[in-house]
């Protein structure tokens, strides 16, 4: 066949829609190559929430636990804890809180139901790393004006003891604050803040 | 060099073949095009005779990547991929499987090897002007070698299951994390859960011993053939293919084989002998290959007191650090730090002198690559140190950490190197380039 018999023009349609239609089939075939690297169903029902006993957690101690894999900090705050977050009120990027990471009742100026209790992911707003708890003590690290709160040992960001970021951190929000809410007898159960029995 | 052989070529580069070899050989020939790739990627395949040194690292990168697979696979027998088995496994190839430690150091110091190969081999690129016209292409593909390698390390890391292993991941993971509105779901989509986790560690696993090797190795047949289509570069940068002998080869080309076989396997036995050193006597390479946290089976809960990425990322990583958030996302840093790693690409259409070797390059092209080279290793080590490693300024400068402000320069200036280059590289006073190549 020579050349000259050729409908280029047909051809050159034929090769275009046999790409089209190629490509539309083989972008259907992907859905489920990549929806197979979603969470699993398994990872999904992972969530549930968790109970912590508090009771016994003393004044200026934290506790550590596991919620959804991530730590969450519970923090007994002391007087003088406190009293170092409003000192911070300038020094912080979000001083109160408008950015949403915190459920209603916390956006308060201790970012919590209850002044003394903290409760919050112990999570690196910036690059995911858990910062470390650094007490007013730690001033020979921290600098002379440090009131006590949190390093970041992985790009140095430093939040005070209610998460909030300390203006020129790599960090570029605040520490977000879980669901949570008191039942009885020092207990609190982070990941469910719903009302009722 | 030598003159055109006149007699048949099979029998000629077959060399002392008896006639059964010879015979199968044939046989072969006429069914697959073994000789004559034998002649266009090896026999004849003429490159440029005055490699020095810096002509190690392409054919030594090479050789640690079949290191790396062979190796690779041992190690498959015996890891398990599983977040709660993989830590103890590692260890148990390292403590109670036959020779596991040697092929598991052999493994990791491999991969730090590999960077060293890689980055001398883009330097040598970089000084001889090995990447331009008509060598765009060589760089290109060599650039995606490069992004694959560090996805490959990035995946490998995680695989041991370590402190280190987990919070880099985290970290890594998360720079997807910030790209405006589609990151947290990418992120998700990245690790297969919410936080790193099983279902992370067992597609990494899958990337880094499937799906990233199949495309390296592509990669490097396509950085090869690529390579051979338009001949090598060399030191002194003049193009050996303009001046050629009466049969048609470069007057100062020589044969690939037998001359740089023999030169490259020198190269492979003294770098094993250094190799070997450091895999028998210095496997974690004073925790730069090998970091002490990794020895620690990765807690969620717990970041370690300071974390750095193994060092062949460094670099990278302080110009991650040093970029300020803005707009309430970190999001310019890692634009920052992805913008450093992808502007290589850009190097051929930058380098606006009527030169390619350093050789005869000005002053402002030899000052830049200097300075370039000494950002580039103080950003790699402030990398690995913690950011207040050199303290403080006083008041005056908002008690800004000195390492952070020297990584700030530093990260400017490796992007003024980049950004002036097509200035600097054209205005630049250069010295005549010979006819032929010297020495």
């Amino acid at each position: 066949m020579s050349d000259q018999d050729v409908d280029k023009c047909k051809r050159g349609f034929l090769v275009a829609a046999t790409g089209v239609v190629g490509g539309v089939v083989a972008g259907a075939a992907a859905v489920p190559f990549v929806g197979s690297m979603l969470p699993s169903e398994r990872a999904k029902a992972a969530g549930a929430p968790v109970e912590a006993d508090i009771s016994k957690l003393a004044p200026g101690e934290m506790k550590i636990i596991e919620w959804r894999g991530k730590p969450v900090w519970i923090v007994n705050r002391t007087k003088e804890m406190l009293a170092g977050i409003t000192k911070n009120n300038s020094k912080v990027s979000d001083p109160k809180s408008d950015v949403p990471l915190q459920p209603d009742y916390a956006k308060n100026e201790f970012r919590s139901i209850k002044p003394e209790i903290a409760v919050l992911e112990g999570v690196c707003s910036h690059l995911g790393c858990s910062p470390q708890f650094k007490s007013a003590d730690a001033k020979s690290d921290m600098g002379m004006d440090w009131d006590g709160g949190f390093f970041c040992p992985c790009h140095g960001s430093k939040f005070d003891f209610a998460g909030r970021v300390f203006a020129g951190s790599p960090a570029p929000v605040n520490l977000k604050v879980p669901p949570y809410k008191f039942v009885g007898d020092g207990k609190i159960i982070i990941g469910d803040d719903s009302k009722g029995a | 060099m030598a003159a055109k052989n006149k007699q048949p070529v099979v029998i000629t580069c077959a060399g002392p073949l008896n006639g059964v070899a010879s015979g199968l050989l044939t046989w072969v020939d006429q069914r697959f095009p073994l000789m004559s790739n034998w002649r266009d990627h090896l026999a004849e395949y003429y490159a440029p005779k005055n490699f020095n040194f810096w002509y190690f690292f392409g054919s030594l990168a090479m050789f640690v990547l079949v290191l790396q697979i062979v190796t690779g696979i041992f190690l498959t027998m015996h890891y398990k991929p599983d977040a709660s088995q993989a830590f103890a496994s590692v260890e148990y190839i390292m403590r109670d499987v036959w020779g596991g430690w040697f092929i598991r150091y052999m493994h990791s110091t491999g991969a730090s090897a590999f960077f060293i190969c890689v980055y001398l081999h883009m330097l040598r690129g970089l000084m001889y002007g090995s990447y331009r016209k008509p060598r765009e292409l060589i760089w290109i593909f060599g650039m995606l070698i490069y992004l694959c390698l560090m996805a490959e390390a990035f995946f490998g890391y995680l695989l041991p299951w370590g402190q280190m292993s987990y919070w880099g991941a985290q970290v890594i993971v998360n720079l997807f994390a910030s790209v405006p509105f589609i990151g947290e779901d990418l992120s998700i989509l990245i690790r297969g859960d919410y936080v790193v986790s099983d279902a992370t560690l067992n597609r990494f696993f899958a990337f880094h011993v499937i799906a990233v090797p199949l495309v390296l190795i592509g990669l490097v047949a396509a950085h090869i053939l690529a390579l051979h289509e338009v001949g090598s570069n060399n030191p002194d940068g003049v193009e050996i293919k303009d001046k050629k002998d009466a049969a048609g080869h470069p007057l100062d080309g020589i044969p690939f084989h037998p001359y740089y076989t023999v030169k490259d396997t020198l190269g492979v036995v003294v770098f094993l002998i250094i190799f070997s050193i450091i895999m028998f006597f210095v496997p974690e390479g004073g925790g730069y290959f090998l970091e002490y946290n990794n020895f620690i089976p990765a807690d969620p809960l717990k970041t370690p007191p300071h974390i750095a990425p193994v060092w062949y990322f460094t670099p990278f990583y302080s110009i991650l650090r040093a970029a300020p958030p803005m707009f309430n996302s970190q999001f310019p840093g890692v634009v920052a730090m992805g913008v450093a790693t992808l502007i290589f690409f850009l190097l051929p259409w930058l380098d606006r002198s009527p030169v390619n070797s350093i050789r005869y390059k000005g002053p402002l092209f030899r000052g830049a690559i200097t300075i370039f080279v000494v950002v580039f290793l103080i950003l790699g080590y402030l990398g690995t140190e913690p950011t207040n490693v050199w303290g403080q300024f006083g008041g005056w400068l908002g008690n800004a950490d000195r390492a952070t402000v020297v990584a700030r320069v530093c990260t400017i200036v490796y992007f003024l190197f980049f950004l002036l280059m097509p200035w600097y590289s054209s205005i630049d006073k250069c010295k005549p380039v010979p006819e032929r190549v010297t020495c």
